[in-house]
C-alpha cells in the first residue's frame, strides 16, 4: 500500500515537471549570453589609432574577403560591414562594425555567428584581430 | 545493495556522459588566415588603368545583369555591390550514378534512393569590391562567388566558397568587355 501510494507522488511529481517544462518559452534562448556582457565586449573589440573610418572600413572588407567571407551589406554611415562564410554544411555570419573612439581612435567590434551558435570564443576573434592587422600594418590594442 | 550502487553509478556516468556531450563546442579556428589566401586573392583581383570608380561600378552592375544575377545590395561609397542567382544543378554524371545505383540495390533485393540525394538547384552569390588602388592610380575589382547547393528532396547539400580559376577568369574576361562597351557607349 505504501509503495503504491509513493510510486502515486512520484507520478505525480514527474507529470508536474512535464507540465512546467511545456510552458516554458524558448524565445529567450535567442537572448542568452555565456558571457558577461563587459567581457564580451572586450572579446570582440580592438581600438586602432588612426582616424579614416573609410579605410578602416575598406581593410575590414579586404581581410572578411581574405577569410573567404563573401559581403552581404556594407554602410558607411554605420560603419558596419557583413558577411557570410560557407565551409562544408555550415555557415558563418559576421558583423564587423567601425565607429570613432574620441579624436584620434577608431574603434572595431566583430561578432560572429556558427550555425546557430554566437562564437563567444577569445581566440578566434584575436584571429580576425591579427589578419586585420596585417591588412592594415597597424597594432589593435585593446579597449581599457 | 551492492547492485543498488553499482546501479546508480553506471547512470551518473551515462548521465554524465550525456551532459558533456551537450556542450560540444563550435569549432575553432574558422577565422585564421589560410596559408592559401594570397593564391586565392590573386584570382578574385584585377587592376584597372582608370580612376573613375563609378564607371567600373557600373561595368560591374551591367556584367551582373549579362549573367542574370540580381542585385541585392550596394553601397557605392564604399563600392560593394552583392547580388545572388538561383541556377540549375542538376549533373548528368551524378544522376545517372544514383539510378544505376538504385536500380542494382533493387535488382539485389534491398532498397535504395540515392537519386534524391542528387543536386538539383544552387544559389550562387557573388560580392563585388570596386576601390582605389594603394598608390590610387588604378581601380581594383575583387570579386568572391559562393554557392549553396539543394538536393532533390531540397535539402541543403553543400555550402562552398567557389574556388574554379575559369569562373573568376570568365567574369573577368566579361568586365573588361564591358568597361570596353561602356567607354564606347555601346
Amino acid at each position: 500500500m505504501k509503495n503504491v501510494r509513493m510510486l502515486g507522488n512520484v507520478f505525480i511529481v514527474l507529470c508536474l515537471i512535464f507540465v512546467a517544462s511545456g510552458c516554458a518559452t524558448t524565445a529567450n534562448k535567442a537572448f542568452e549570453m555565456n558571457e558577461s556582457q563587459v567581457k564580451l565586449r572586450s572579446i570582440q573589440t580592438r581600438v586602432f589609432d588612426m582616424t579614416d573610418k573609410k579605410k578602416l572600413m575598406q581593410a575590414v572588407i579586404s581581410t572578411m574577403q581574405d577569410l573567404d567571407f563573401v559581403l552581404d551589406d556594407a554602410d558607411i554611415l554605420l560603419g558596419s560591414v557583413t558577411g557570410s562564410k560557407y565551409i562544408g554544411y555550415a555557415v558563418i555570419t559576421m558583423t564587423v562594425t567601425v565607429r570613432p573612439r574620441g579624436e584620434t581612435q577608431l574603434l572595431v567590434r566583430a561578432n560572429a555567428q556558427h550555425g546557430i551558435v554566437s562564437v563567444e570564443d577569445p581566440g578566434t576573434y584575436q584571429d580576425f584581430f591579427v589578419a586585420l592587422e596585417k591588412s592594415l600594418f597597424l597594432t589593435a590594442h585593446q579597449v581599457d | 545493495m551492492k547492485s543498488n550502487i553499482n546501479s546508480f553509478k553506471l547512470f551518473f556516468i551515462v548521465f554524465l556522459c550525456l551532459s558533456l556531450a551537450g556542450c560540444a563546442a563550435t569549432p575553432k579556428g574558422f577565422l585564421k588566415l589560410h596559408d592559401d589566401h594570397l593564391k586565392h586573392k590573386q584570382l578574385q583581383i584585377r587592376q584597372y588603368d582608370t580612376k573613375d570608380e563609378k564607371q567600373i561600378m557600373t561595368a560591374v552592375a551591367g556584367v551582373l545583369q549579362d549573367l542574370g544575377f540580381t542585385l541585392n545590395k550596394s553601397e557605392t561609397e564604399l563600392g560593394l555591390i552583392s547580388s545572388s542567382k538561383q541556377a540549375d544543378a542538376k549533373h548528368a554524371g551524378q544522376i545517372t550514378g544514383a539510378v544505376m545505383l538504385d536500380v542494382l540495390a533493387g535488382l539485389c533485393g534491398s532498397y535504395s534512393n540515392a537519386t534524391s540525394q542528387c543536386d538539383k538547384t544552387q544559389m550562387v552569390k557573388a560580392s563585388i569590391i570596386v576601390r582605389p588602388s594603394h598608390d590610387e592610380e588604378r581601380t581594383v575589382v575583387r570579386v568572391t562567388f559562393q554557392r549553396i547547393v539543394w538536393n532533390m528532396n531540397n535539402q541543403v547539400s553543400k555550402v562552398e566558397t567557389i574556388k574554379e580559376p575559369e569562373i573568376y577568369q570568365t567574369f573577368f574576361d566579361k568586365l573588361s568587355k564591358a568597361i570596353f562597351l561602356e567607354a564606347h557607349q555601346i
